[in-house]
């Protein structure tokens, strides 16, 4: 193992990105030291370090940046074998991407739109979601993770970790929106292994505590309902603003 | 090459994302039947196969479904070990995903707006584009490709198939659209980097000639100018047409959808 000195880690404490590259590390027993972030205001090094999208989670590992996290994530399997997070075969290997691409592709934007919405446009972004969930759903009662604990099987694996580390927000959004996303009755296996998921240790040392994710959420909500009112016009203002949902709700960090 | 599995093959004609995967099979010297699909009208076998997407390209290995071009690609590089398309170091391979991201998410979408855009837009997409490729540039003049005659270093590997197999639409798009975004003299190391793998043998079997590439993409941009003629509202040429009814102007718009989707270099 690396002497500690040689992993640093520049993140946001909000950011599910930054989550999955945090928990990742963790599952390896890796130490690194963490920079943290400030979304709108980048420091000189996260410039250097990721200059095309100037955003976290980047990691160094002895000064080299690797960026975009499932790029990150992949990076820490490869280069520290124990605890592996990819299956080793080639097809499982190729379902836990593609359903990455998925998760970011589709689910991600479709949790944020229902985030920056209201009315019908949020009435339609829930409906998105839920249809999401049940291709998920369907996968886990009868395809590909039939049968599985978790998407990796036994063990988180990289699914796990992606597609978790942004579902605790689905219940940030169902206080704060009043909204109902991940309904048990419908979502039964779905529901259960993201309770299963935040009930591991490496998990709940990683996410921060739900009245904090709360606050911060109610906070963002604030600012957008401020926003499409009218009331606050100033221009850095909104883009501090929307910079800080992009980052926090529907994933668009790296 | 030891091939006793059977390989099946999902592809458009036109789509750089099937050329991907099409190269990287010849690449790997395998065998393999191919399916033609039309993007308009997806196969039963298309829609079992990739439920979720509904689009090509689809690998069938032994019957079973791989999809999305860089999910597969890695799948077969994965499977059949010889002539590697991706480095072995970690580091390496990380700035080759990284790049294959950026492709996908900046580049190429930046690429389809020049070609589905027109005035004061066109000009903001050709922009955009050339923005991009000052990256690519850059990287390859000071940065991580360095020196290098490929991505991918002396052969081609995973990073040249993914911007390879869409940068000859930028010729494309230049000719039909009468706009400059491959200028030699501003992306010097780029356009030799292009002209080097377009002489490949294997690139020049995998992709369609130019002609016929000129003339699928003049036909689709001539669908898309007559439905901004019928409406008074469509911003980008190619969205959805207000009032456009008729089952031709909605395949038009669907197949505007589908080339806009498959630009992505």
């Amino acid at each position: 193992m690396d002497p500690p000195s040689s992993l640093k880690l520049l993140g946001s404490w909000a950011d599910s990105h930054t989550h999955r590259v945090q928990l990742a590390l963790k599952l390896k027993g890796l130490e690194f030291e963490y920079q943290e972030e400030d979304a709108i205001n980048p420091s000189p090094a996260l410039l250097l370090h990721n200059p095309v999208y100037k955003k976290v989670p980047v990691l160094l590992h002895s000064d080299r940046p690797v960026v975009e996290s499932v790029v990150i994530l992949q990076y820490i399997d490869e280069t520290w074998a124990d605890n592996p997070i990819m299956p080793a075969d080639p097809f499982e290997r190729a379902v836990a991407r593609f359903w990455c691409h998925f998760a970011e592709d589709k689910l991600a934007p479709a949790v944020g739109a229902v985030f920056s919405s209201s009315g019908e446009g949020q009435k339609t972004a829930v409906d998105q979601v839920h249809d999401n969930l049940k291709l998920l759903e369907r996968e886990l009662r009868d395809g590909a993770f039939k049968g599985k604990r978790f998407f990796g099987g036994d063990k988180i694996g990289l699914l796990d970790i992606v597609l978790g580390c942004g579902s605790y927000w689905l219940a940030v959004f169902e206080e704060v929106m009043e909204v109902k996303l991940v309904d048990p009755g419908t979502f039964p296996v779905f529901h259960a292994w993201l309770k299963d998921f935040e009930e591991q240790n490496e998990v709940k040392e990683t996410i921060p505590a739900i009245d904090k994710l709360l606050e911060y959420a109610r906070g963002i909500r604030q600012m957008m309902l401020s926003l499409s009112n009218g009331t606050s016009t100033t221009a850095p203002a909104a883009a501090g603003t929307t910079s800080a949902i992009n980052v926090a709700v529907d994933g668009r960090s790296g | 090459m030891d091939q006793s599995s059977s390989l099946k093959f999902l592809g458009s004609w036109a789509d750089s994302h099937t050329h991907r995967v099409r190269l990287a099979l010849k690449l790997k010297g395998l065998v393999f039947e191919y399916q033609e699909e039309d993007s308009v009208n997806p196969s039963p076998a298309l829609l079992l196969h990739n439920p979720i997407y509904k689009k090509v390209p689809a690998l069938l290995h032994d019957g079973r479904p791989v999809v999305e071009s860089l999910v597969i690609l890695q799948y077969i590089d994965e499977t059949w070990t010889d002539d590697p398309i991706m480095h072995a170091d970690p580091f390496e391979r990380a700035i080759v995903r990284f790049w294959c991201h950026f492709a996908d998410d900046k580049l190429g979408p930046a690429v389809g707006l020049v070609f589905s855009s027109a005035g004061e837009g066109q000009k903001a997409a050709v922009d955009q584009v050339h923005e991009n490729l000052k990256l690519l540039e850059r990287e390859l003049r000071d940065g991580a490709f360095k020196g290098r005659r490929f991505f991918g270093g002396d052969n081609i590997g995973l990073l040249d198939i993914v911007l390879g197999c869409g940068s000859y639409w930028l010729a494309v798009f230049e000719e039909v659209m009468e706009v400059k975004l491959v200028d030699p003299d501003t992306f010097p190391l780029f356009h030799a980097w292009l002209r080097d793998f377009e002489e490949q043998k294997e690139v020049k079997e995998t992709i369609p000639p130019i002609d016929k590439l000129l003339e699928h993409a003049r036909g689709i941009r001539q669908m898309m100018l007559s439905l901004s003629t019928d409406t008074t509202t469509a911003t980008t040429i190619g969205a959805p047409a207000t009032g456009s009814t008729t089952s031709n102007n909605d395949a038009a718009v669907e197949e505007i959808g589908l080339l806009q989707e498959s630009l992505v270099l």
